[in-house]
């Protein structure tokens, strides 16, 4: 059971992290559909640079602060990547889900090409490198790994660095965007730009403001994912998950409270396909395999996260609503159609 | 320049303006993705000393050339079969994304729709015995089977948009998921009839050919050097001028392009809205299924049935397809042979020079991300056309001076490139 937690918080921070990336861009009024492609780069970005970063020993000595520098070289590639879809979306007022497609497109292309170029592989893993005292170290970032009791274990054995700095980046954006002035400002361009910009608000700029955070975030969130949960091997892909905290945004109502709901739930039924062979109860004194024992296929437990989320769905959809006006090019000098 | 031609040719009818507008514009916005591969391409010369700065341009010639940079006429001929008989499912995917765009809603769905189809055609066409049902009997079957469990699937997200109003998006992007596991699912279930042992592929469903049902090719496949070939390409766009004219000339397709434009207003209007949802999503959702298919019932491919890790790539490459032609289905038809023309080019691109084949989906990519812009090109090209159409009348018509405007536009277009 403690397994199955650990792993559920695992796979639920890349998801919460990109969903809340999502939010920050649908929320100032600009569909960003390329959450998946904007981690894709980030993930590659951030792998490059922890490769880099490990061929001087130093580095390798300080595993911890290694994997930070990663996350912040992702989150930098991340936002500078999602510059070219706010670039069409507001500049050039191009259709955002276009611009999101192109990038969804570009950026496993722009991964797998210099990973072949220069590696001469189709995908870019961590490898061994040698620490100072010349020692071949692997690339593992689990800060503990003790047994410290039920709910210790839980949150801090086997746990990466990378979860509480989520966790926390979590906590303040959420507040940042529903308590301070610019958060209300942003979220302002979502619903009302003219409205917005009729008291001053530059429309543009929050815009910019939205998607270049939501690219961070994401590209942050894709290296999360790649360092986390796919080994650290960074190849054109992160196996849908953009596409998934895509679905939880909107699942979670574009609110921040809905999405940390949205994704444990999720994360936790998913976690629970791939393990769920592996997961006992004592009874009298004895582990018993209940959900093996079942004899079910796995697919049957592959299946029940995504259906959940439908049924969830049908029950709850009466108060979902999205950003009203998420998707329209901002133009000054149009009337507000609705 | 070329383009500049042919307006003056197919000027007859004012609508045409818009048209010629809409190919200039995508036409720009190919050239901007090819300029920036070869950019790319020139770039990477320049910094790997191993690599002649010639091979550069060598490079885009080839990818450009798409089959026809193979070599020798056979391979032409068999990367040209080869490249046309993979269009058709593309297309298919491409026009069930556009028609769903045409009614306002994103059809993401269409790698599970496929992968239903896929699935429905696999166990028809393997599970009759063509001793018994004539084999071409068991290729329609097959064909239909697939086509409505897709249309079923599709009606999925269609129902939860119309029923409970649930984002179209996150349906389809469960319901992939779902089908990926549904398919892996069944094929586990009653794999031992279907798996392909015979040729030691277990991760693969036995050739259709295997039971006899493959697609007509009508010596096609001779033709093109012994590829793949079939008639699926003229099928699918029959498919395509079908939908055509169903969009554009039947009161069935203006009301869902009405429900499309503005739900509220067609509702007003006394349309259904609601069954326009779903019946555009079970058409979008039989569209790709059917073109799943298609491609199974060549007889001659693999269809790997453990697939819930994955989704079928032209699934989501129909979303390409169908902005590239701005959901126009027979520029559908154009888009992804194109798309695929680059792809071949790509891989003979890998084949002969030092670059690597994902130059393409490179190129590929930067061509979609500029047709997001060609509707502000095609509205700036038919503001700069219409006047003169307005102005003067249709006696003036001869002297018109378009030639300029295309040119200048291009420059402009480019222009806008380099940042």
């Amino acid at each position: 059971m403690i397994f199955l937690l650990q792993k559920t918080l695992i796979f639920t921070i890349p998801l919460l992290i990109v969903a809340l990336a999502g939010v920050f861009a649908e929320r100032s009024g600009i569909i960003n559909i390329a959450l998946d492609g904007i981690m894709i780069f980030g993930a590659f970005v951030g792998a490059l640079g922890a490769l880099l970063l490990r061929g001087n020993p130093f580095f390798v000595d300080h595993n911890q602060l290694t994997f930070i520098l990663a996350m912040l070289i992702a989150a930098a590639a991340g936002g500078l990547f999602s510059l070219l879809l706010s670039f069409s979306a507001i500049k050039l007022k191009a259709d955002q889900t276009i611009g999101g497609t192109a990038l969804n497109m570009l950026a496993p292309a722009i991964a797998l090409f210099i990973i072949k170029v220069f590696f001469s592989k189709d995908m870019l893993e961590m490898q061994m490198a040698p620490d100072s005292t010349g020692k071949m170290t692997d690339f593992g970032f689990v800060i503990l790994n003790d047994d410290l009791g039920p709910v210790g274990s839980v949150f801090f054995d086997k746990a990466y660095i990378s979860t509480f700095i989520c966790v926390a980046l979590f906590v303040v954006l959420s507040i940042l965007i529903y308590k301070t002035k610019t958060g209300h400002h942003l979220r302002a361009c979502g619903e009302h730009p003219h409205a917005a910009a009729s008291v001053g608000i530059n429309v543009n700029r929050m815009r910019y403001l939205g998607t270049t955070v939501s690219g961070c975030l994401a590209g942050l969130g894709g290296y999360v994912y790649i360092a986390t949960v796919a080994n650290g091997t960074a190849s054109g892909a992160v196996a849908g998950m953009g596409f998934l905290a895509l679905a939880i945004m909107i699942f979670g109502n574009w609110k921040p409270l809905g999405i940390a709901l949205g994704s444990l739930l999720f994360g936790f039924l998913k976690c629970l396909g791939v393990i769920y062979s592996q997961i006992s109860i004592p009874i009298n004194g004895q582990d018993v395999y209940f959900l093996r024992d079942l004899d079910l296929p796995m697919y049957f437990y592959n299946l029940i996260p995504y259906v959940a989320v439908l049924v969830v769905l049908a029950f709850t959809s009466k108060r979902s609503r999205a950003p009203k006006a998420e998707g329209i090019p901002y133009d000054k000098s149009a009337r507000e159609s609705r | 320049m070329k383009t500049a031609d042919k307006k003056n040719t197919a000027v007859s009818v004012k609508a045409d303006k818009t048209w010629i507008s809409s190919v200039v514009a995508s036409i720009i916005c190919i050239l901007g993705g090819l300029l920036v591969g070869f950019i790319i391409l020139i770039l990477l010369a320049v910094f790997d000393q191993d690599i002649p700065i010639s091979e550069a341009f060598t490079g885009v010639v080839t990818v450009l050339g798409g089959p026809f940079s193979a070599g020798n006429t056979n391979d032409i001929l068999f990367q040209l079969g080869n490249m046309l008989f993979m269009s058709a499912p593309l297309i298919m995917t491409g026009l069930s994304v556009a028609i769903s765009f045409k009614t306002g809603l994103f059809n993401i769905g269409a790698p599970g729709q496929y992968l239903m189809g896929a699935m429905g055609a696999l166990l028809v066409a393997l599970s009759i015995p063509t001793d018994v049902v004539p084999s071409w009997i068991v290729w329609i079957l097959a064909l239909l089977t697939g086509t409505v469990l897709g249309a079923l699937w599709g009606m999925i997200p269609g129902f939860f948009k119309a029923r409970f109003n649930v984002n179209e998006v996150i349906v389809c992007i469960m319901t992939n998921w779902i089908a990926a596991n549904v398919v892996s699912w069944v094929f586990k279930a009653t794999g031992d009839n279907f798996i392909n042992y015979a040729e030691t592929k277990v991760n693969f469903i036995r050739k259709t050919a295997s039971n006899g049902v493959a697609t007509a090719t009508f010596g096609l496949d001779k033709v093109f050097g012994g590829s793949y070939m079939d008639i699926s390409i003229f099928l699918v766009s029959i498919v395509a001028v079908i939908l055509y004219v169903v969009l554009n000339k039947t009161t069935f397709g203006y009301e869902l392009k009405a429900s499309g434009f503005n739900k509220n207003a067609s509702k007003y209007a006394g349309m259904n809205e609601k069954r326009n949802i779903i019946l555009s999503m079970a058409i979008a959702g039989g569209l790709a299924a059917a073109g799943a298919a298609l491609w199974c019932l060549n007889g001659s491919q693999d269809f790997k049935w453990d697939t819930y890790m994955t989704l079928p790539a032209d699934g989501f490459n129909g979303i390409p397809a169908a902005l590239l032609a701005s959901n126009n289905p027979i520029g559908v038809i154009f888009a992804s042979v194109f798309l695929k023309y680059i792809a071949v080019g790509g891989s003979n691109l890998a084949a002969q020079t030092s670059f690597n084949e994902y130059v393409s989906p490179l190129i590929v990519a930067v061509i979609i991300y500029f047709s997001g812009i060609s509707k502000l090109l095609r509205d700036f090209l038919v503001k700069k056309l219409e006047p003169r159409m307005f102005d003067r009348d249709s006696k003036d018509r001869k002297r018109r001076p378009g030639r300029k405007v295309p040119i200048a536009a291009q420059n402009s277009g480019e222009g806008g490139e380099e940042k």
